[in-house]
């Protein structure tokens, strides 16, 4: 027994080895964050007045917050004065080839079977501008334009499209809501905006056009994602390729709203920098992310693979307010090492009828601490809501945990909540009858991982599923219970 | 193919096994059988590999080789195959896909390439009627919500289809019904050749009705106390484990 534990440590301590490229950007304003900088953000970007006007409300608000201190995580204090809060566009430095890429970096690429051209961008090689992707990209351009689909950054939809930005913008997360959010809203950079009009299926899986476009889109990113009466699109945020970045903070809004009949897709893998295997470094990840099925028989669906950052805090939510409406979340958070992760999702019941499904599947491993909070309300007038959550947790070695904290509020008589949640260790049990199949230890790691989280990967589309599936193997070699 | 010389082993502080001697050559099955606690199945997990386990005295060849030197997967795929007690549940991953993660491991170990899908499946298919199993079973998860006797089939559907050296069945008789008995023992008795041996622990004679033995060993206290043809399982049978002379049973 002493040897295997022996075994356990030195093999969940695998190392990630990945060597963040330090620089200096052209264009970026002093430290610290007050209301000259807030105005200056928004007259760099030639924002219109109520763009500026929403981010100092914002800023205003902001100074009478304070850090939530309720997720169960811990870290050291982020001095908010020591950010550099504008940066953009932020040219990393180019690397002259991909021989200077890290070889650990480029062995995950080989193993997940990126393209080269797509591993040079994700990597920060300089790219001739004549590349396929390029061309690719311009090609999928023109085919969404043709069907009518608005898909850009945010600045040119600021830009091009300042009436529905207004209409839309802060409409499910307002500027008040939590302070990472409003943080966020008064200082955010770019990010991505997309409008699907009435009756349009959006001709592709957003996801594609994503990778090789939506880079560098900084610290303070924010989405905006509508879906008009009958639209249906997929989008696929992120990345299984371990991305470049150099923020430890990271405070993202990711808004979606779905009118009558309308469906939005939403898929994230996120892969960022956990930190070394002593807890040192890496990426704090604060995300605010809801959706609002705005219109009857609308449907938001999450699906999110979580295997990176040091710390994770997040909550993807659906306020399900049209009748009939129907709000999922998928979920797999991995953590190992000293990783850490909050996650979990909100199900709002407004509309009659409204539906909810939770999937949460947490994997520790290491001294990883992983955290599922989901809370589902349904309010008196839900009439007939019903809500299923499933939370399973895996748990690999001793020094782990999982912790599963449901919140279910029912004020009516009509609705269904159900919740379920169970724990298991991969069992020596179960590592030894693979092996004495003939199969090795990391393959049946990756083989009871991967059938662990079965049920969430068939939520992904198909290509993302395969690499996720590659993704936790290569995040857990090494990690074995 | 098999030779366990004066084996030692233990958990914790706890000697389990204290001197066996036994040799198994191909072609042949072996009953053992014992009281429980006698330590039949430490035998078995001893020789598959199972960590837990300390040998602390005495040696195993196995094809020539040292068997006890080697992680339980290089022995899984050198052919020794253990039909467990109790099969282990893997939710979320097919049989199919599990069983060709293993024949391919084991191919890959040959230096052959890897099985194309549809041989694969046309080779289970076939070899699922040997244990009359319904091919669905097959797109089911490992073991999961499967009955004692559909485990213990699978168990068979295993062996089968990996076409190991050496069988151990640890056990496979318990909780069957006398009808899945029957099919578990043709299952098995359809694999012997004078290539493969087989070791067969068992508490009762009944299995031994179905796969005859070539020889039966009593195992008692960590030793084998007495050994003999297929009539001492029957002996066993009429008496139990009381024939056993005093000096014969556990201290």
């Amino acid at each position: 027994m002493a040897k295997q534990s022996d075994e356990l440590s030195e093999l969940t301590t695998k190392e990630y080895k990945y060597g963040f490229v330090s620089d200096i950007d052209a264009d970026q304003i002093p430290k610290g964050l007050d209301e000259d900088i807030v105005r200056l953000i928004s007259r760099k970007k030639e924002e219109p007045a109520f763009m500026l006007e929403w981010r100092l409300k914002a800023f205003r608000h902001w100074l009478t917050m304070s850090e939530p201190a309720w997720a169960n995580v811990r870290f050291p204090k982020i001095d908010y004065q020591d950010i550099i809060y504008y940066s953009a566009p932020k040219p990393k430095k180019l690397l002259g080839s991909m021989d200077e890429v890290d070889p650990e970096v480029r062995k995950t690429f080989e193993k997940l079977g990126i393209p080269l051209e797509e591993q040079k961008i994700l990597a920060g090689v300089a790219v001739d501008a004549v590349l396929d992707s390029v061309s690719v990209a311009t090609t999928f351009k023109k085919t969404l334009a043709e069907a009518g689909v608005i898909f850009c950054s945010f600045s040119e939809a600021v830009r091009e499209h300042p009436e529905l930005v207004e209409k839309y913008l802060g409409s499910v997360v307002p500027y008040t809501d939590n302070y990472y959010a409003t943080l966020n809203s008064a200082v955010f950079s770019d990010g991505s905006f997309c409008y699907v009009p009435k009756g349009v299926r959006c001709p592709m899986e957003l996801s594609t056009y994503f990778r090789i476009n939506a880079k560098n889109t900084g610290q303070f990113e924010r989405t905006l994602i509508v879906a008009d009466e009958g639209a249906y699109v997929s989008y696929l945020e992120g990345c299984t390729a371990p991305m470049r970045d150099e923020n430890q903070l990271h405070a993202a809004v990711v808004e979606l709203v779905a009118l009558d009949d309308a469906q939005i897709k939403y898929s994230t893998i996120q892969n960022w920098y956990p930190g070394d295997k002593n807890g040192k470094g890496g990426i704090y990840n604060f995300v605010t992310k809801r959706g609002k099925c705005k219109g009857k028989n609308s449907k938001i669906s999450w699906t999110q693979v979580e295997t990176g950052s040091a710390i994770t805090w997040k909550y993807p939510s659906c306020l399900l307010m049209g009748e009939n409406s129907i709000g999922e979340f998928y979920s797999v958070a991995l953590t190992n090492n000293y990783q850490q992760a909050d996650t979990g999702t909100k199900m709002v019941h407004i509309g009659k009828n409204t539906r909810s499904t939770i999937i949460s599947k947490g994997i520790s491993a290491g001294h990883g601490q992983n955290t599922y909070r989901g809370q589902v309300k349904i309010t008196k007038g839900a009439v007939g809501a019903r809500n299923y959550s499933q939370c399973d947790s895996l748990l690999m070695g001793e020094k782990c945990g999982a912790h599963t904290f449901p919140y279910l509020e029912v004020n009516n008589t009509s609705s269904q909540v159900e919740h379920e949640a169970t724990t298991s260790k991969i069992g020596e049990d179960q590592l030894f009858y693979c092996r004495q199949r003939g199969i090795s230890t990391e393959d049946a790691v990756g083989m009871i991982v991967n059938g662990f989280c079965k049920e969430v990967f068939k939520e992904l589309p198909i290509e993302f599923a395969v690499e996720a599936h590659k993704l936790l193997s290569i995040n857990l070699e090494g990690a074995v219970g | 193919m098999l030779e366990i010389k004066n084996l030692h082993a233990s958990v914790g502080d706890k000697p389990i096994l204290n001197g066996i001697d036994l040799k198994v050559k191909a072609g042949e099955v072996h009953a053992i059988m014992g009281p429980n606690g006698s330590g039949k199945s430490t035998l078995a997990h001893v020789l598959s590999g199972r960590e837990g386990y300390a040998v602390t005295q005495g040696s195993v060849l196995y094809q020539g080789k040292d068997l006890l030197g080697l992680t339980p997967e290089i022995r899984a795929r050198e052919g020794i195959f253990l039909a467990f007690q109790y099969p282990v549940e893997i939710p979320g991953v097919t049989n199919k896909y599990f069983l060709k993660a293993a024949y391919n491991a084991l191919r890959k170990h040959r230096g052959q390439p890897e099985i194309s899908a549809g041989d694969f499946l046309k080779l289970i298919k076939e070899k699922a009627k040997l244990v009359q199993m319904d091919p669905a079973m097959l797109n089911r998860a490992v073991n999961a919500g499967f009955s004692g006797g559909e485990k213990k089939r699978n168990e068979i559907l295993q062996l089968a289809v990996l076409e190991p050296k050496l069988g151990l069945l640890d056990e496979t008789d318990s909780g069957l019904d006398i009808d899945a008995l029957k099919i578990v023992a043709q299952g098995v008795n359809a694999m012997r050749s004078d290539q493969r041996a087989f070791v067969v622990v068992t508490h009762y004679q009944r299995l031994l009705d179905y796969i005859v033995p070539d020889f039966v060993h009593v195992l008692s206290g960590g030793r084998i106390v007495r050994s003999g043809g297929k009539e001492l399982a029957h002996q066993l049978e009429k008496e139990g484990y009381a024939l056993l002379q005093p000096e014969e049973v556990a201290k």
